[in-house]
C-alpha cells in the first residue's frame, strides 16, 4: 500500500497538520480490520454459548451505525469535508424502505437500488451546492440540508409525519423473508459492512483516492498541477451519501420502524464523533468509533438518564485537553506520528 | 386577504427580528474569531430560561428582564474563558466536536435543572394588549415590542460597529485578523468582547421571545440552524448581511406557510394543494439559501474579500 504514504507537505493554512498523521499504515490496518471482522463473524458463537441473544441485535444495529460512519470517514477522514447532514441520507434510506413498503414493494433488492438511486441524487445537487463553498460555510451548509430533507420528512404526513411509521415486516428477497431471523440479519449486516469496507479501501487506494487525499492536503498544488478538485470532492460525496442510504435501508429493516429522528442533526453530530472518535482517514478506525461510541452510549444510558451530560462533558474534555484534539489523543495513544 | 397578508408580514417581520438578534452576534463570532460555534443556540434558550426564573423570582418581567441581560453577558464571558479561548487556533472540525459537546451538556443541564416540562411566562399586563392596524385589525402590542426592540438594538449596533473605535476594530478584525492584531490591538481581549456581546443578544432575544413561546430544552436548536441559513446568506461576518437575511428568512418562512397553499390551490386541487404546500413550506428557506449560494457562493454582503 505505497499509496497510503503519499502525503504531501502542506503549505497552505487551511490544512491542520495533525490531521495527516494519525493514520495506521497499510497493513496496520489491515490487520486490525481482520481482527475486528473477525470477531464479529464469531459474535453469534458467543451469542450462543452465553445465551444471550440481544448480543446479537446489539451487535446488528453497531455495524449498521458503522457502515454509516464508514461512509462519513471517505469525505470527512479522505477529504477533509466536515458534512454536519450525514444523518440525511441514513433517513432517506430508512423512507425509502418504509414508502416502497407502503406500496407493497418488500423486495430489499428494488429497496436498496432505490435508497441508492434517491441519496445520490441528494447528494449530487446538495453536494454540487455546499462544495462551492469551504470551511464555516461547507459546515453550515450541509447542516441545513440536512435540516431540509429531515424537515421534508416530519412534513410528509402521509408516511406518519413526526411520528414515524411502523413496517408490517422486514424486506423480503425474491418474496422469501429471509431477513426475519436475526442471525441471517447479523450476517447480511456483516457481508454489507465488509464489503463497503474493500469497496472504499480499494477507492482511497485507487488514483481518484490520491486525487481525494492530495485534495485534502494541499487543494491548491493539486489544481496547479491540472487537476479539478471539486469533481473527484462531489463523487466522494456521492459515494458516501449512497452508502450511508444503504446503512438507513439496514436499519429500517432492523427497527422495523423509520421516523425523522434518524436524520435528525444530532444523529450527523453522533456520526462524526464515531469517525474522530476510531481515528479519520483509517476507514478501520470508524468502525471501532461507532462500536466504541455505542456502547458507550448505552453504558452512560444504564447509569443515568441524563447520559447526553455526560457525552457532552466528555466531548469536551477531549478536545480540550488533548493537545491536538482527538486525533493528537489518538496518534498519543497509538504512540503514531505526533507532529 | 390584504388583512391577512399584513399580519403575517408582521409576524415575518418579528420572527426575521429574532433571527438577527441571535445571527448578529454568531456571524461576528464567525467572522472574526474563525470560529465555529454550534452552542450559539443554546444561549438563547439560556436567555428564554433566566427570564423565566427571575420573573417568577421579581414577579416583573421587566426587572427580570434588565437581569437576564447582563446575566447572559457573565455567562457569556465564563464560557468564553473556559472553553472558547481554547478553541480560537483549533481546527473547525475540534470546534464542531467541542461545541456539540456544549449543546449537549447545556441542554441537559437546562433539563436537569428546570425539569423537561415547558415553562411558560406570562405577558406583562401593561403590555397584554393589542394595538389597532388598519380597519378592525389588531395586532398584539407584544410583538410590536419585541420588533421595535429589535430595530432599536439593531440601530444600536449599526452605530457600535459604524461609528465607534471598537466598531472600527470589529470590522477591521471580521476582514483580517492577524493584521489588527499586529498592530497593537489587543485581540484576546477584543474576542472575548465579540463573544459576550453575542451571548448577551442571543440570551436577550431569547428572553423577549419566552412570553410568546414555551420555554423548554432544546428550543435553541431549531433557532440554531435557522441562524445558520441566515449567516449564510448574509455572508459570514457582516452584520448588515445578517439584518438583511434575517428579515428575508423571517418573511419568506412565515408568509411561504401561510400563502403558498393558498398559492398552490389555484393550480391543483385543494387537498394536494395543501399537502404539498405543507410540505413545502418548511424548505422554502432551504431552497432560497441554495438558490443565494448558487449566484454568490460568499452570501450577499461577503465581509472577507477573498471568503471563497
Amino acid at each position: 500500500m505505497s499509496a497510503s504514504d503519499l502525503t504531501l507537505a502542506g503549505e497552505t493554512p487551511d490544512v491542520a497538520p495533525q490531521r495527516r498523521l494519525s493514520r495506521l499504515d497499510g497493513r496496520g490496518t489491515a490487520l486490525a480490520a481482520g481482527l475486528i471482522f473477525a470477531a464479529l463473524a464469531l459474535l453469534p458463537l458467543l451469542a450462543t454459548a452465553i445465551d444471550d441473544q440481544f448480543l446479537l441485535v446489539t451487535a446488528t444495529r453497531i455495524m449498521i451505525f458503522a457502515l454509516a460512519a464508514l461512509s462519513l470517514d471517505l469525505i470527512l477522514g479522505y477529504g477533509a469535508l466536515v458534512s454536519f447532514g450525514h444523518a440525511a441520507f441514513i433517513g432517506l434510506g430508512a423512507y425509502s424502505v418504509a414508502i416502497l413498503a407502503a406500496h407493497g414493494i418488500d423486495d430489499i433488492l428494488v429497496q436498496a437500488a432505490v435508497a441508492i438511486l434517491v441519496c445520490s441524487l441528494f447528494a449530487f445537487v446538495t453536494g454540487a451546492i455546499s462544495l462551492r463553498t469551504k470551511g464555516v460555510y461547507f459546515i453550515m451548509i450541509t447542516l441545513a440540508f440536512g435540516q431540509m430533507a429531515y424537515f421534508f420528512m416530519v412534513s410528509l404526513s402521509a408516511y406518519g409525519g413526526d411520528d414515524g411509521i411502523t413496517l408490517a415486516a422486514r424486506s423480503t428477497l425474491f418474496g422469501a423473508p429471509v431477513l426475519k431471523g436475526n442471525l441471517t440479519f447479523f450476517y447480511v449486516v456483516l457481508a454489507a459492512l465488509a464489503g463497503a469496507f474493500v469497496t472504499l479501501r480499494a477507492v482511497v487506494g485507487s488514483r481518484f483516492g490520491r486525487v481525494l487525499r492530495g485534495t485534502r492536503d494541499n487543494r491548491m498544488r493539486m489544481q496547479a498541477i491540472g487537476f479539478s478538485p471539486f469533481r473527484y470532492q462531489l463523487t466522494a460525496y456521492v459515494i458516501a451519501g449512497a452508502i450511508a442510504g444503504l446503512a438507513g435501508v439496514f436499519l429500517a429493516n432492523q427497527a422495523e420502524f423509520v421516523s425523522p429522528a434518524y436524520m435528525s442533526w444530532q444523529r450527523s453530530g453522533e456520526l462524526i464523533v464515531m469517525v474522530v472518535l476510531g481515528g479519520m482517514g483509517t476507514l478501520v478506525g470508524p468502525i471501532a468509533g461507532a462500536v466504541a461510541f455505542l456502547l458507550l452510549e448505552d453504558w452512560l444510558a444504564q447509569i443515568s438518564e441524563h447520559w447526553k451530560l455526560g457525552l457532552g462533558i466528555f466531548l469536551v474534555l477531549l478536545v480540550l485537553f488533548t493537545r491536538g484534539g482527538i486525533a493528537g489523543f489518538v496518534s498519543r495513544i497509538t504512540g503514531r506520528g505526533t507532529p | 386577504m390584504l388583512n391577512l397578508f399584513l399580519l403575517q408580514a408582521l409576524n415575518g417581520l418579528q420572527f426575521g427580528i429574532l433571527l438577527f438578534l441571535v445571527a448578529a452576534g454568531l456571524t461576528l463570532i464567525f467572522g472574526i474569531m474563525d470560529l465555529i460555534n454550534l452552542a450559539h443556540g443554546v444561549l438563547y434558550m439560556v436567555g428564554a430560561y433566566l427570564v423565566a426564573t427571575l420573573t417568577a423570582y421579581t414577579g416583573d418581567f421587566f426587572l427580570g428582564l434588565a437581569l437576564t441581560i447582563p446575566a447572559t453577558l457573565l455567562f457569556g464571558i465564563i464560557l468564553e474563558v473556559l472553553i472558547f479561548r481554547r478553541l480560537y487556533d483549533r481546527d473547525h472540525l475540534d470546534q464542531v466536536l467541542a461545541t456539540f459537546g456544549l449543546i449537549l451538556i447545556l441542554n441537559e443541564g437546562v433539563q436537569m435543572l428546570w425539569g423537561a416540562a415547558p415553562m411558560s411566562v406570562p405577558i406583562p399586563d401593561v403590555l397584554s394588549g393589542s394595538i389597532p392596524l388598519i380597519g378592525n385589525m389588531r395586532y398584539p402590542l407584544f410583538r410590536v415590542l419585541i420588533i421595535a426592540a429589535g430595530l432599536a438594538t439593531a440601530l444600536g449596533l449599526y452605530l457600535l460597529v459604524s461609528h465607534t473605535r471598537i466598531g472600527m476594530r470589529l470590522r477591521a478584525g471580521a476582514t483580517n485578523a492577524p493584521m489588527i492584531s499586529a498592530l497593537g490591538v489587543d485581540i484576546r481581549r477584543l474576542f472575548m468582547l465579540v463573544f459576550a456581546l453575542g451571548a448577551m443578544l442571543a440570551g436577550f432575544a431569547g428572553a423577549m421571545v419566552a412570553p410568546i413561546l414555551s420555554v423548554q430544552p432544546g428550543m435553541g436548536d431549531s433557532i440554531l440552524i435557522l441562524t445558520f441559513v441566515v449567516i449564510v446568506i448574509g455572508g459570514v461576518g457582516s452584520v448588515r448581511g445578517a439584518f438583511v437575511a434575517a428579515l428575508l428568512v423571517g418573511l419568506v418562512d412565515t408568509l411561504g406557510r401561510t400563502f403558498g397553499p393558498i398559492l398552490l390551490r389555484s393550480l391543483m386541487d385543494p387537498s394536494a394543494a395543501s399537502q404539498t404546500g405543507r410540505t413545502l413550506a418548511p424548505m422554502l428557506i432551504y431552497i432560497l439559501m441554495a438558490a443565494v449560494l448558487f449566484f454568490r457562493p460568499a452570501g450577499l454582503f461577503p465581509a472577507k474579500g477573498a471568503a471563497q
